[in-house]
């Protein structure tokens, strides 16, 4: 286990970089959530201002 | 037959509903194949005879750097057929892939750093293919920018639409001239293993990788795709349905 | 009705006598790019070393990087006026070739900045150490990449002519596309002045002039109408 997570000596290169692409690849998915969902919200809005307005 | 099948793609409600249904059906698969990369390339393949366990930053920057390239092709491919059919499902498409593209673009520049460190002695070589990626990420930047800085939705689509395809028929070229240019310095060898050729205990993790991150990207289009559409639509009634189905429960 | 019928060639060489002749008058404005690379490669020399042979080897450098951004300086003003006067609509709404036309003004913008820039280059190139056999090489590179330099730069500024003067936006669009005009160039330069031959940088910046001079037409109509809007 000891000899995995020092990656040979090369620790402070690998895994730096596992975890950039892990954070990249969560935030990417939390933004697209995220806009999607602002979205939905928006157009709600347009809707019910539509709605109101006839 | 393929133009009906065409025109029902390009049709928003019809896209809206598909984009919702599949998402899921990229997203899962992506995550077990990225396991399956992770396992087979952290611990299972051997480490290199040149670059000992190093060189299993591969796992994650071959990825980055290919998912830089394929949503760049897909962005300048979307905004064309947008241009071009004045579709508004491509210009969601298009518009959906620039935050991707720009922040994978910035991992694989930052991994192809953390990687050349121990290999080459330094963090920064102005190796070709190094070089091209940060090329591409002004690319990005620039149509980021673009977009950005035009107010009219319909507008910024149009015009980052022209820069994008103006980008990818410069990306060859720029990738080109850096090589060329790059070849004259003698710059040390990209990126060497040990062996030859990859064998298959290493070839194989790095596919799953690909494969992983490509089906991620898909699944992530399609879910930003859908909020893009919401905000360039304005005919009310397919919305309605959408967005009351998602209120109840089934996003 | 005009009874006249003017033809391509006559609206666009009217068109260029007419921005030349508003350039000149706004001498100032249209010396700045010239005045800049002139600046520009003078100040290299003063922030290194002045022998000169060290000067010979950032020469190609020093040319090639002034050379871009005094082309980048002049493109801000090549749309933005007449956009906003209304003469870029009636040029678009005249009948005659708009892509024909907005090329006919980009020869204007290379005129005054890549024309200028290639006649003093001599000139600063020997300042810069560069021998004189290396001069017919320099300027024929010079003579392509900006050439090259003021089509790119043209769809750069086509499509950022409607937003609020903002040159950093500007630059960075056109500085990735104009890499490989800066690097074929900066080559070109160097074997110039090493004496050797040249021959395959130089194609390859005629190819990416000729490139830029069949792609450019099109972006520039497609940008130029979009910002009309």
């Amino acid at each position: 286990m000891l000899k995995f997570l020092q990656m040979g000596g090369y620790a402070r290169y690998v895994w730096p970089c596992y975890a950039l692409t892990a954070a990249v690849v969560g935030l990417n998915i939390h933004w697209a959530r995220r806009s999607l969902r602002a979205a939905q919200r928006e157009a709600r809005r347009r809707l019910a201002a539509l709605r109101a307005a006839s | 037959m393929a133009w009906v099948w065409f025109h029902r793609f390009g049709s928003p409600p019809h896209f809206y509903r598909l984009a919702t249904r599949l998402a899921p059906w990229f997203g899962w698969p992506a995550a077990l194949l990225c396991l399956g990369g992770l396992i087979g390339g952290l611990a299972l393949a051997p480490p290199d005879y040149q670059q000992g366990d190093g060189f299993r930053i591969i796992y994650v920057h071959a990825p980055a750097a290919w998912l830089s390239l394929m949503v760049y092709v897909v962005m300048a491919s979307a905004a064309a057929v947008g241009l071009i059919w004045r579709m508004t499902v491509a210009y969601a498409v298009a518009a959906s892939c620039a935050v991707i593209g720009a922040s994978f673009t910035a991992v694989a520049l930052a991994t192809g750093m953390l990687w050349g460190r121990p290999m080459w002695g330094t963090y920064w070589e102005w190796d070709p293919r190094l070089t091209s990626e940060l090329l591409l990420l002004f690319l990005y930047l620039g149509y980021m920018g673009l977009r950005n800085a035009i107010d009219d939705t319909g507008r910024a689509d149009r015009a980052s639409a022209v820069l994008a395809i103006v980008g990818v028929v410069n990306v060859p070229i720029i990738h080109y001239s850096v090589i060329w240019w790059n070849s004259l310095h003698q710059a040390p060898s990209v990126m060497k293993f040990g062996q030859p050729t990859m064998p298959a205990a290493m070839l194989v993790p790095l596919l799953l990788m690909l494969a992983g991150f490509s089906a991620y990207f898909v699944a992530l289009l399609l879910t930003r795709a859908r909020g893009e559409l919401l905000r360039r639509e304005r005919n009310a009634r397919w919305m309605a349905e959408a967005l009351d189905g998602a209120a109840a429960g089934k996003r | 009705m005009n009874q006249e019928r003017v033809g391509f060639a006559g609206a666009a060489g009217a068109l260029i006598a007419r921005d030349l002749h508003l350039a000149l008058r706004r001498s100032g404005d249209t010396l700045q790019p010239l005045g800049f690379f002139l600046v520009v490669t003078t100040l290299f020399p003063l922030a290194l070393d002045p022998q000169l042979s060290l000067l010979r080897d950032i020469a190609p450098a020093a040319l090639w990087v002034g050379a871009l951004l005094s082309s980048l300086l002049a493109l801000d003003l090549l749309f933005r006026e007449d956009a906003q006067d209304g003469a870029l609509e009636q040029l678009a709404l005249c009948g005659l070739p708009f892509q024909g036309l907005l090329l006919a003004k980009t020869v204007v913008h290379w005129l005054l900045t890549g024309l200028p820039l290639v006649l003093i280059a001599p000139l600063a190139a020997t300042a810069l150490g560069a021998p004189y056999g290396a001069m017919p090489g320099i300027l024929a590179a010079l003579l392509l990449g900006t050439i090259a330099l003021s089509l790119i730069g043209a769809v750069g500024a086509g499509l950022t002519m409607s937003l609020k003067r903002n040159g950093s936006l500007l630059a960075l669009l056109v500085l990735p596309l104009a890499v490989p005009v800066l690097i074929f160039g900066a080559r070109a330069t160097a074997l110039a002045i090493a004496g050797e031959p040249l021959a395959a940088p130089l194609y390859l910046l005629a190819a990416i002039a000729v490139l830029s001079a069949t792609l450019a037409p099109w972006a520039l109509a497609a940008a130029v109408r979009i910002g009309l809007e």
